[in-house]
């Protein structure tokens, strides 16, 4: 009874929005992790990792990030409707 | 010499160009077909001014130094941009509902609008900066000096490298005074620098794309190819530092954010917040782009070229070495691009900040309330950043000369950005923390700034140039812990990483300690929380009061300041809004609160947030100039609340003695009338008996056969009535001497019981009167006192008589009580009569009053009379409202006082 099927998409909706801003503030941090990785690899002149490797690692784990960041940039266009707070954001166009 | 003189004739002809272009966006924004020149592209081409000369030319030199260190430089904001939705997103909404005009800007708003605050960034920029401009000037002297290094020219060259960084500055003054100043927009934006720094974006990364493929395809033989020769280079295995690795990135990462170019583009130049979402991920891939060929591009340099050769030139030296003249030209244009477009930019954004928060607030302090008045505010503003962006340039050229060039090209990067970095945990501290406080922020950038300074800035210089050896060796005053590379005695640690660390840690602990420790303003307090909560709400900063503003004069400031037509339309458009779309023409806005707020955020677009915060001040008054003067009021107010109370209370006090006034002066009245009814009565009282006397001692006279019986009845009325007489007189004499303090006194011992006994025996024997039962107690009443018993008795015959007379009961009773204590008798005599009026009680002790004048026996001098025998005995005589009947109250001392009875007269009404 309670929820028409209408309420239940927006609410799907708006559920599908925010996991896509959790995602974007996840993003970055897996980022963070990934690049610090190669703190672990070992280093020096003799038994460092080969450069190419280290090169092809960092470019990759780079396009990759930039491509989520892709998605995610057209997958949270609309304008949020609710924030964190769950209130309705005012309109953001500037009226002066 | 020709490949030369074609380079400088590109050059001139690239600079042209680049002129043009910005003239063109310029004019198509003034027109409103602009909309091309703020699209997302443009927005992200425009933050790759943080790829300068030293991305261009010092990365390739930092790869074939260090490895894949170099790359850190791009991660740090690769990340800052994917994570906008965390920070970027809140940032560029502060910027634009407060409209920010700079980092320091930026900083002064979050806390209370300090200009204090925004002087100390300013400061910190610009010395941040000026040497990352000369590094600019530089890498052009040098790459022009490659190119007549492999042309055999170096005679020429020096001649014309002499001037080079000098031609290039001045070039670069004029280009950014052309376009950085034509107007005081109110966003502050500038389309024209915009739209030629997103085509030097451009240009650099195309120039850098095609010697990376030039050196990969051309000079090596594919990727597969170029990777086996990277592995075999002397930089083929992996050597990074974890902790430089993770710095540097993290340096980068705040560098990106609090650089005064970055800031400028990125929140300043921003016009709408969806760019940012393109740039999310657009900006990263520029920044993989120009990382892409790096270490290609370093391998085969170190591999072909001479050892001696400079690395951080090798993508000009190997198209030269190569033959190649028309790529190494193009190469010299993407270098020449980066370092252009970030001398422009950063002398905009430093300009902007040494107006705003240094020239424009002494200028206005020099011209006290007279902002709208004297001078082109307006002109001064323009003024003022030219000449901020030439002293600017100038500094960085200055610093170039004296540097003499020649060090490594990072390393003054890196020092740059760890200087900036310091204003991170203020603007963190500021964009998320409601408890940062302007003096914590204070704090902790003077302990950041200064260490920066101590551990890396100065020693910078090297050995002996402004730090002495013995000072880098064995600390400051010779404090082993306080070598400025070693602090606290760690030693071993990488400069950087050791002044990045100290630096931003006590940094973060001083600013937060701090913080914790003060107490923000009012007005900190509400920027606080506008700031914090910035995605929650687009609220406004804080009222103005409305009231006292001129519109008129706020027009002609505006006026100054933003422009002519720019006010005029800004305050058309006001006008329209307040009147609800249908405003006369030519109607000005109320000043209301909402609109004051709205200008002042649109001076602040162009002049800062402080200045034009304190320009509307000037304007709209005392009222309601700052917080903090508010407070000032709300102190005044609350003094005059308590002033007027207290003179609430006098006027209370003087309206009380007014009533009592009024009071006495009813009574002085009501007693002249007494007296003037008693002089008559008095008259009468006089008159009728001297009246009959008159008529019988006549008659006794003039008739002849009067009989013996009438002779005696006649003379027997006339003594009778001169007896009368006489009384009345004795009376008038008694009170006469008791008012003047003349009267003797006859103290002697004797009992309560006595007087009363004669009182009661003497009040009995008058025989008009109707008889009263007399109760008393004569246990208490066997008291002995030392007083005239003749006059008490006086009063006690005189109350009983006046119970007789006046009493109205069918069974008259007049009850004795007698109370003493240490200190006195009280006697009271309580009838069971009506008692007195009200209205007469205050009156019977007064001379000549009778409370019933028809039943008057005497001359209504008897309670005068008493009052005044009890006042020389030290005693007293009052009338008690509180019985039915008349309660009269006697009270006397045991002893009576000597000295009253020849005391002075006492006055009585």
């Amino acid at each position: 009874m309670n929820g028409s099927p209408r309420k239940m998409f927006v609410e799907r909706q708006t559920y599908r929005k925010r996991r896509m801003q959790d995602a974007a503030r996840f993003l970055p941090v897996i980022g963070l992790v990934l690049f610090l990785l190669p703190l672990f690899w070992p280093r020096g002149p003799e038994d460092g990792i080969a450069m190419s490797v280290a090169i092809e690692y960092i470019f990759a784990v780079w396009i990759a990030l930039v491509a989520g960041a892709l998605v995610l940039s057209f997958l949270i266009k609309e304008e949020p409707a609710l924030e964190d707070g769950g209130a309705p954001e005012p309109p953001r166009g500037r009226n002066d | 010499m020709q490949t030369l003189n074609v380079l400088i004739f590109v050059c001139t002809a690239y600079a042209l160009f680049l002129f043009f272009v910005a003239f063109v966006a310029e004019r198509a924004a003034m027109r409103g077909r602009g909309k091309w020149l703020r699209s997302s592209v443009v927005y992200t081409l425009s933050l790759s001014i943080y790829c300068t000369a030293w991305t261009f030319y010092g990365a390739v030199g930092y790869a074939a130094r260090s490895g894949f260190e170099y790359v850190t430089i791009y991660l740090g904001p690769t990340l800052v941009m994917i994570g906008w939705w965390w920070l970027l997103r809140k940032l560029v909404r502060v910027g634009r509902t407060q409209r920010i005009t700079s980092i320091a800007d930026l900083v002064s708003s979050r806390f209370g609008k300090s200009n204090l605050l925004a002087v100390g960034v300013t400061i910190l920029a610009v010395v941040g900066t000026t040497p990352y401009i000369a590094l600019q000037l530089q890498s052009v002297t040098l790459s022009f000096e490659a190119f007549a290094d492999s042309l055999n020219q170096q005679g020429e060259a020096a001649n014309v490298s002499e001037s080079t960084a000098l031609w290039v500055a001045m070039g670069l003054a004029l280009f950014t005074v052309l376009f950085g100043t034509r107007n005081l927009d109110a966003n502050e934006r500038h389309h024209g620098v915009v739209m030629a720094i997103a085509v030097e974006a451009v240009v650099k990364l195309m120039a850098l794309l095609a010697v990376g493929i030039f050196v990969v395809w051309g000079l090596s033989g594919g990727v597969g190819d170029t990777l086996a020769r990277i592995d075999a280079s002397e930089i083929g295995k992996w050597q990074v530092d974890g902790g430089r690795w993770a710095t540097l990135t993290f340096l980068s990462a705040a560098a990106f954010l609090c650089l005064p170019r970055m800031f400028q583009v990125m929140v300043v130049e921003n016009s709408d917040e969806q760019h940012l979402r393109t740039a999310s991920w657009a900006f990263p891939g520029y920044l993989l782009l120009m990382s892409l060929f790096v270490v290609p591009i370093a391998v085969m340099g170190l591999e072909r070229l001479p050892a001696s050769s400079n690395p951080d030139l090798f993508v000009l030296t190997l198209p030269l070495s190569e033959g190649q003249n028309a790529l190494a030209i193009f190469s010299f244009i993407g270098g020449f691009s980066s370092a252009t477009s970030m001398v422009i930019v950063a002398a905009l954004a430093l300009s902007t900040m040494v107006s705003n928060h240094i020239v424009m607030p002494l200028w206005l302090r020099a011209n006290v309330g007279r902002a709208s008045f004297s001078g082109d505010v307006r002109h001064v503003v323009l003024v003022a950043r030219r000449v901020s962006i030439a002293g600017v340039v100038f500094l960085g050229y200055l610093y170039y000369r004296m540097s003499g060039g020649g060090t490594a090209l990072a390393a003054i990067g890196l020092i740059a950005f760890a200087g900036m970095a310091q204003v991170l945990p203020v603007l963190m501290g500021g964009l998320f923390w409601r408890g940062a406080t302007r003096v914590g922020a204070l704090a902790g950038l003077t302990v950041g700034f200064g260490l920066w300074g101590y551990t890396l800035f100065l020693p910078s210089f090297g050995e002996g140039a402004f730090m002495p050896r013995t000072v880098l060796e064995n600390g400051l005053l010779g404090f082993a812990w306080l070598r400025p590379q070693a602090l606290f005695g760690i030693e071993g640690i990488d400069p950087l990483i050791h002044a990045v660390f100290w630096s931003l840690l006590l940094n973060a602990i001083t600013f937060v300690t701090v913080s914790l420790a003060s107490f923000p303003s009012p007005l900190e307090r509400l920027q606080g929380a506008q700031f914090v909560n910035a995605l929650q709400q687009t609220g406004s900063a804080r009222s103005w009061s409305a009231g006292t503003a001129q519109t008129e004069d706020l027009m002609v400031m505006a006026q100054r300041i933003l422009g002519a037509s720019e006010a005029l339309q800004f305050f058309r458009r006001e006008a329209a809004r307040q009147a609800g779309g249908n405003a006369r023409p030519g109607k000005l806005p109320d000043p209301t609160p909402d609109f004051l707020q709205r200008l002042e955020r649109e001076l602040s677009g162009s002049v800062g947030a402080a200045t034009a915060h304190a320009m509307v001040a000037q304007i709209v008054g005392g009222a309601s100039v700052s917080v903090r003067e508010l407070l000032a009021v709300a102190d005044e107010t609350a003094q005059m609340i308590e002033y007027s109370d207290r003179l609430k209370a006098q006027s209370l006090e003087l309206s009380r003695t007014a009533e009592q006034l009024r009071a006495a002066n009813e009574k002085l009245t009501s007693l002249s009338v007494q007296k003037d009814a008693f002089l008559s009565q008095i008259s009468h009282e006089l008159r009728t008996p001297m009246t009959s006397i008159r008529a019988f001692s006549e008659i006794l006279r003039d008739t002849a056969d009067v009989s013996r019986e009438e002779k005696q009845k006649y003379s027997s009325i006339i003594h009778d009535e001169s007896v009368r007489l006489t009384r009345l007189l004795d009376d008038l004499l008694d009170l006469s001497v008791l008012e003047n303090g003349q009267v003797n006194l006859n103290l002697r011992d004797g009992t309560l019981r006595e007087a009363l006994d004669k009182a009661a025996s003497a009040a009995a024997t008058g025989d008009e009167s109707p008889a009263i039962t007399i109760l008393r107690d004569p246990e208490q009443e066997s008291i002995t006192l030392h007083t005239d018993f003749d006059r008490l008795g006086q009063v006690f015959i005189n109350l009983i008589a006046n119970a007789r007379k006046y009493c109205d009961a069918e069974q008259p009773e007049l009850t004795v009580l007698v109370e003493h204590n240490d200190l006195g008798v009280q006697v009271d005599f309580i009838d069971n009569g009506s008692g007195i009026p009200s209205d007469a009680q205050d009156l019977i002790f007064e001379k000549f009053a009778r409370v019933s004048p028809q039943r008057a026996g005497g001359a209504g001098l008897g309670l005068s009379i008493c009052r005044q025998i009890m006042e020389r005995l030290g005693g007293s005589i009052g009338f008690l409202p509180d019985t039915r009947g008349a309660h009269f109250r006697v009270t006397l001392p045991m002893v009576a006082p000597e000295h009253l009875a020849e005391s002075k007269p006492l006055v009585t009404n």
